[in-house]
């Protein structure tokens, strides 16, 4: 079980799309990469998540929304959490990345420059209110697992950058 | 049941339930809101991986036992955790020493169990590996600050390598479910990540003008059940709702 492929029925998306992270309200589950499997069987739909980071509370959340948007378009669901494949950013799709940075966190770099940015202190996450490079750390850590905090030097607003998992 | 499997994986897990129980004691109390975060986020993340172990360990157990009821209602010589992680947050050279040491041990580890034959562990472990990295470079970076900063910020992380250092042998011992496991190609053989594991910790000293410390008298027992006394107290307050309440629910 290698695969990376998502297998979903097209039907469900639409429903699956108006459900999103409680954590980050503007990004849908789907954008997130999240459900790597919706079908149909049997009259129940059966739905696999992967977790973002292990200990995510969002994860059983986001399980009762998916059940309950699927009860509403009547659907009868079962939601299954799978830990492999595990989850990377690379799963955030382009639209995804666009929320975040809409919303004011800054969207995952490539493993490369998310380690000289963690680790070396380079400063290359823009800042998502003014768009400056002349950002800084200022903790590996943030308000969500999945986050680290930092600050812009120009325009002085502080904000996340969604760490690269891959 | 497969005993020796079952008591395997508890043996992984406690190590992150007991060390996530000790973080998290620092929510609110951390020396900054960001370092806070950061230990409650760290605690966060082990949490969550003691969860994908539980209910792993409670599938193979195969009675009514659930997640749960493994972590909250064994008692202390039960618990399987080597004895650095139980050890309190004396200070925050301590806390930060106790977890480079440890995360070291963790990185090397999951490396390992990714190869296991047990598909699930394997899981486990490629999905732990990545966050127990930025767990590795969070500590490792505040060992560097501390001993390489102010003489008293020197002096105090030296003092917590010192005091922790005789608990770092026992991350190598193996229990009798450890070598059942290896045998079957299911566990990871620690003892062949020590060489590796005190090169890496020495030369994170090095660089941050700190003495690796020569002391060869090394304490074990945890992962036989046999703790100190700080453990008892930790459970007690990780316990408290259950044994209060029994069968609680949230």
């Amino acid at each position: 079980m290698t695969t990376t492929e998502q297998n979903i029925d097209e039907i469900l998306i639409p429903i699956l799309e108006k459900v999103s992270d409680p954590e980050i309200p503007v990004l849908s589950i789907m954008d997130m990469g999240v459900v790597r499997s919706a079908v149909i069987e049997n009259n129940i739909v059966k739905v696999e998540i992967t977790p973002t980071y292990s200990g995510c509370p969002a994860m059983d959340v986001i399980g009762d929304d998916i059940k309950s948007a699927l009860k509403q378009a009547g659907y009868e669901s079962k939601v299954e959490l799978i830990l492999h494949p595990a989850w990377t950013t690379d799963w955030i799709t382009p639209r995804g990345r666009k929320a975040l940075e809409d919303y004011g966190i800054a969207a995952p770099l490539s493993a490369e420059a998310d380690k000289d940015v963690l680790l070396n202190d380079k400063r290359i996450v823009k800042c998502t209110n003014c768009g400056s490079q002349n950002t800084r750390l200022v903790s590996q850590f943030g308000s969500t697992a999945c986050k680290a905090q930092f600050q812009c030097d120009d325009c002085q607003e502080p904000f996340d950058y969604f760490k690269c998992l891959k | 049941m497969k005993e020796n499997l079952y008591n395997y994986i508890l043996g992984i897990a406690d190590n992150s339930l007991i060390l996530g129980q000790r973080l998290g004691e620092l929510t609110g109390h951390g020396p900054s809101l960001e370092t806070d975060i950061a230990c409650t986020n760290i605690s966060l993340d082990l949490f969550g991986q003691v969860r994908s172990y539980f209910q792993y360990a409670a599938k193979i157990a195969g009675d009514d036992r659930t997640e749960d009821d493994i972590a909250m209602l064994r008692k202390e010589r039960e618990y399987k955790n080597v004895l650095l992680v139980e050890q309190p947050n004396t200070n925050f050279a301590y806390t930060m020493a106790r977890q480079f040491l440890f995360d070291v041990y963790h990185l090397e580890f999951l490396a390992e169990l990714q190869k296991s034959t047990d598909l699930t562990l394997s899981a486990i472990a490629n999905k732990c590996i990545k966050e127990v990295s930025y767990h590795e470079r969070f500590s490792s970076d505040w060992i560097k600050r501390l001993g390489d900063g102010t003489e008293e910020s020197k002096a105090k992380m030296q003092d917590a390598i010192d005091g922790l250092w005789t608990y770092t042998d026992e991350l190598f011992h193996q229990t009798e479910a450890d070598k059942a496991m290896v045998a079957e190609g299911i566990g990871v053989d620690v003892t062949k990540l020590k060489d590796a594991y005190y090169a890496r910790v020495s030369a994170v000293l090095e660089e941050s003008t700190l003495e690796t410390p020569e002391s060869k008298w090394f304490q074990k027992g945890g992962k036989e059940g046999i703790h100190t006394e700080h453990l008892g107290y930790l459970l007690a307050e990780l316990q408290y709702m259950q044994r209060a309440y029994p069968n609680m629910e949230w």
